[in-house]
């Protein structure tokens, strides 16, 4: 591809990105837009736990914890729950630097643990902290318990928020439009922060340790501090993702933040292809935008067919899911978008 | 009289029963080769991991370059001044041989995660010299025209040869090679002599060890002999050749 | 009321259960070195099918007493749980025994799934109570209470155990899996069909998985489609715990963690001057977890293994 070539390409998707929401929004429904606004999240928290599964090779189950403890502080420090109202730029960076202490404190204990029991201990550590959230509601009111956190402040700019519709030169610019713009801006950057990162002597010293541990260590590589550096910055964003879905959705409880929910990350960044940013960001966005497709196919279809309905739209889709998982496993282990050197790895291993 | 570079005495390491190190002792000057023979499962290896901090020595001191090393992790060992390669090649196999390289200037260079991402002035500089650095690396052990090749792809002799680089790419002191020469032919092997003799001669210690007898005492100033662990002999090549109780420990081995 | 000694009998009928299905990870583990992740599920249909067969059983009008109402529900449970055990080997881990530890995995997980929500598809997301044909009946232990059933639960199990440790240590099917956990290369040279002696693990783990969901099912009273995670994660600690790959060790780790867990429960207020109470139960469990794979990764009577290099 040439320059001018390239500079074409860039202009166009930047114009797609900056119209989408509106696009969407007229054709489909401002739910639709909800719907982007969940996938951009989604890439955040997606690329925030390639940076530990795909490119320190450590495998994580229980990465939402992250994300709850961002939306957890972000709540806390802006709602009437303790009638804080710090302002967003305060309360994201608070709730990220949580996040990548809780990181570090979920990494300290695991750093020799390898494999299967790094995902077990890791998932353990997820329902640790839900558990926590749950009951950490007496003797002393932190958390609110399983009802959540309620009315938390949207995002303030200067004098405006965020949380109500405004009119911009007679367009009406509703949450979900200017959450869109927001999640974008921030996912870009997480974009660009993967991306340098993965070509970095740190992201060198990733795969180093990922491909082999002993020689890696052998060639001086502080492999405690290499992965203690991959699980802190993967809470990092966990934790920005988290800060941003309590302000857009006003509401959290223990619930959003289940092991399926990790699962879910997990998925996103395996089926998408493990270490390979464009194929994670794919996985993300599909496995956003399938389910709610399938939310609004299942039913109809099954009243359709059938005249009523015989499996739970829910259940249904949770179904497909859990196969999509299988199937894709058995028939395409490296993903759908893998880089050429993961694609490489598998190729190997298939040979034995 | 030499100065002595890496001081190694009474080391033992024990795998449960099997006494693999026992009071093993070595001095090793500054700018010879040093060579390390002995039967199969002497162990040999396992001083050469003793050395670079992959196995904790049981008992023992262990100084270098002045610097006290007994029982400092690897990452430690490999910043004070000695690397190695593997009996069994460890490359990091789907990196290219570049790459691989590159990962050995890990230790003498410092840019961070924020220096990263957020692409300082003073991280590019530092990743250009790192590519640099590699690149000259390869062409001085003689790969550089497969510099972009996956690892796993290379020859035979150019993986041991890149083992080599991503070594000295580390800047060691003394430089501590498995094997180097196993499964070569005599060509290959001729070429790593030479290479060997560059290295040295550039300054860096060789501590080598090689079943090719030949090789070895046409190559090494000094060699030690190894056998169940124990050191047995030790000194100028022609010595320890003839020394009795190497004949027997390699006829022993031989027989059983 | 003694609150140690009765935590103490709580914990030994939970650490009963738990190391039955700890054998089921632990034979998985020793011979194939992977993590069955759906094991808990196969404890969870053979709760459900029990149930389910005696509900259709006494809605027949069918009058027995309750444990032989039970016997026959396990009679069908256990063979659906051994196929399904057989199939879930088939389908999720043979294809991928050469890929990277990774995909069986996520097939794994994915087959998790898969099975709560077939189980949602066919018994619901509410909790079923378990029939009220057993009676609980208590006997007293210095002061402590222990129901009969509880007292059946436990010498069943260490009668299982018994009966499984025979088995491995003097059957040929057990040499074969002995061969099998320590080089199935060699064994496969030996004459070993290595892909049976799995098939076979497979089968005898889930059948033990089938009988433990039954018991967790009589014991709280109720079964759920979800039952099979929490209670799977347990029984791996266990295993983890007593020395993964190590069938006495299982067994160690399993009434060790049930232990450990109830004695936690009892006196986790008085420890935490109140602030933290019963309902934090499950968090010893990953505690003990953390902490073995910390300070002992090769668990109580786990062999410890050298890192070669
Ligand atoms: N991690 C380990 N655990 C248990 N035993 C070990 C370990 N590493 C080495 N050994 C044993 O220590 C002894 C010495 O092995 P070592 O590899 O050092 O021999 P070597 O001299 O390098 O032999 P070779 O010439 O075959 O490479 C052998 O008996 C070996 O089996
Ligand atoms: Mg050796």
């Amino acid at each position: 591809m040439n320059a001018n070539k390239k500079l074409g390409v860039f202009i166009a998707s930047a114009i797609a990105l900056a119209v989408l929401p509106f696009v969407v929004g007229s054709t489909l429904g401002n739910s639709w837009v909800r719907t982007i606004d969940f996938a951009l999240l989604y890439v955040m928290l997606a690329l925030g736990l390639n940076i530990v599964v795909g490119f320190a090779g450590l495998l994580d189950l229980g990465f939402i914890a992250f994300y709850a403890v961002g939306a957890y502080t972000f709540a806390l420090l802006g709602s009437p729950h303790f009638d804080i109202h710090l302002p967003f730029y305060i309360s994201i960076p608070l709730g990220a630097l949580c996040a990548a202490l809780f990181g570090l404190l979920l990494g300290t204990p695991v750093l020799k643990l390898k494999g299967d029991y790094l995902a077990i201990v890791t998932l353990g550590f997820g329902e640790i902290i839900r558990i926590f959230m749950n009951n950490l509601n007496a003797p002393i009111n932190i958390t609110n318990g399983p009802q959540g956190i309620n009315l938390i402040d949207p995002i303030q700019i200067g004098g405006f928020s965020m949380g109500k519709t405004i009119d911009v030169a007679g367009f009406a610019l509703n949450p979900v439009h200017m959450y869109y713009y927001l999640f974008l801006i921030l996912t870009i950057g997480v974009v660009i922060m993967a991306y340098r990162l993965q070509y970095s002597r740190i992201g060198r010293a990733w795969v180093a340790m990922r491909e082999d541990q002993i020689a890696a260590s052998a060639m001086g590589l502080n492999i405690r501090n290499i992965k203690l550096l991959a699980f802190a910055l993967g809470a990092l964003s966990g934790g920005v993702a988290g800060g941003l879905f309590a302000a857009f959705q006003g509401f959290i409880s223990p619930e959003s933040f289940g092991l399926l929910e990790s699962i879910m990350i997990l998925a996103m960044v395996v089926l998408g292809g493990m270490g390979h940013i464009p194929g994670v960001i794919l996985g993300a966005v599909v496995l956003t935008i399938a389910p709610e497709i399938l939310r609004d196919v299942i039913g109809p279809l099954q009243m359709h067919t059938f005249g009523r309905m015989i499996v739970d739209p829910e259940n249904a889709r949770m179904l497909l899911f859990g196969l999509a998982m299988v199937i894709m496993m058995l028939t395409r282990p490296e993903g759908m978008w893998p880089s050429k050197r993961r694609k490489a790895e598998f190729e190997d291993a298939k040979k034995g | 009289m030499a100065e002595v570079l890496l001081k190694i005495e009474g080391i033992h390491k024990r795998f449960g029963g099997l006494h693999a190190l026992n009071n093993v002792a070595l001095h090793i000057n500054k700018g010879e080769i040093y060579g390390l023979i002995g039967p199969n499962g002497a162990g040999k290896t396992t001083m050469f991991n003793v050395l670079t901090g992959l196995y904790t020595p049981d008992e023992g001191s262990f100084t270098f370059d002045g610097k006290d090393l007994f029982r400092a992790p690897p990452h430690i060992v490999v910043a004070g001044g000695i690397a190695r390669t593997f009996q069994n090649i460890r490359l990091f196999h789907e990196m290219t041989a570049l790459e691989n390289v590159m990962v050995g200037r890990h230790i003498r260079s410092k840019a961070g995660a924020l220096g990263a991402i957020l692409r300082t002035k003073a991280a590019r500089e530092e990743e250009a010299a790192i590519e640099a650095k590699a690149w000259e690396l390869l062409k001085y052990v003689g790969i550089d025209d497969v510099a972009h090749e996956r690892a796993r792809n290379l020859s035979y002799g150019h993986q041991r040869r890149l083992e080599i680089a991503r070594a000295l790419a580390t800047e060691p002191k003394l430089l501590a090679l498995d094997e180097p020469a196993a499964g070569m032919n005599p060509k290959e092997t001729e070429d790593l002599k030479a290479l060997m003799e560059k290295v040295r001669n550039d300054g860096v210690t060789v501590l080598l060890i090689e079943h090719d007898v030949k090789l070895m005492m046409g190559l090494c100033d000094r060699i030690a002999v190894l056998d169940y662990g124990k050191k047995i002999a030790e000194g100028v090549p022609e010595v320890v050749r003839k020394d009795p109780k190497v004949i027997e420990a390699y006829l022993g081995a031989a027989h059983s | 009321m003694d609150i140690f000694l009765q935590q103490i009998l709580n914990g030994l009928v939970l650490g009963s259960i738990y190391a039955l299905i700890a054998l089921g990870y632990t034979m998985v583990y020793g011979i194939m070195g992977l993590i069955n992740f759906a094991h808990g599920e196969v404890v969870m249909f053979g709760a459900m099918v029990t149930i389910t067969v005696i509900s259709l059983l006494t809605s027949a009008g069918i009058v027995l007493p309750g444990p032989i109402l039970v016997l026959i529900g396990l009679l069908v449970a256990i063979p659906a749980c051994m196929l399904l055990g057989f199939t879930i080997e088939r389908v999720a881990y043979r294809p991928l025994r050469n890929a990277p530890r990774l995909a069986p995995l996520i097939t794994a997980i994915g087959l998790s799934i898969v099975l709560q929500q077939a189980a949602i598809l066919i018994w619901g997301r509410n909790y079923i109570p378990f029939p009220p044909i057993l009676d609980h009946d208590t006997i007293d232990v210095f002061g402590a209470t222990i129901t009969q059933l509880q007292v059946g639960i436990v010498v069943l199990c260490l009668a299982l155990m018994v009966g499984l440790l025979i088995v491995v240590e003097k059957t040929k099917l057990g040499r074969a899996m002995r061969a099998t956990s320590q080089n199935p290369a060699v064994a496969g040279l030996m004459g070993v069909n290595v892909n049976t002696i799995i098939s076979a693990t497979f089968v005898i783990g889930s059948a033990l998985g089938a009988i433990a969901g039954v018991m967790v099912a009589t014991n709280y009273d109720q079964a759920h489609y979800y039952m099979g995670f929490m209670i799977g994660l347990k029984a791996f600690t266990a295993a983890v715990l007593g020395g993964i790959g190590n069938l006495g060790g299982a067994v160690a780790g399993g009434i060790l963690l049930g232990i450990i867990e109830s004695l936690g429960a009892g006196y986790i207020g008085d420890l935490t001057g109140g602030f933290l109470g019963s309902h934090y139960q499950d968090i010893f469990a990953f505690m003990v977890l953390i902490a073995v794979l910390i300070f002992r990764p090769s668990g109580l009577l786990g062999e410890k293994m050298a890192d070669r290099a």
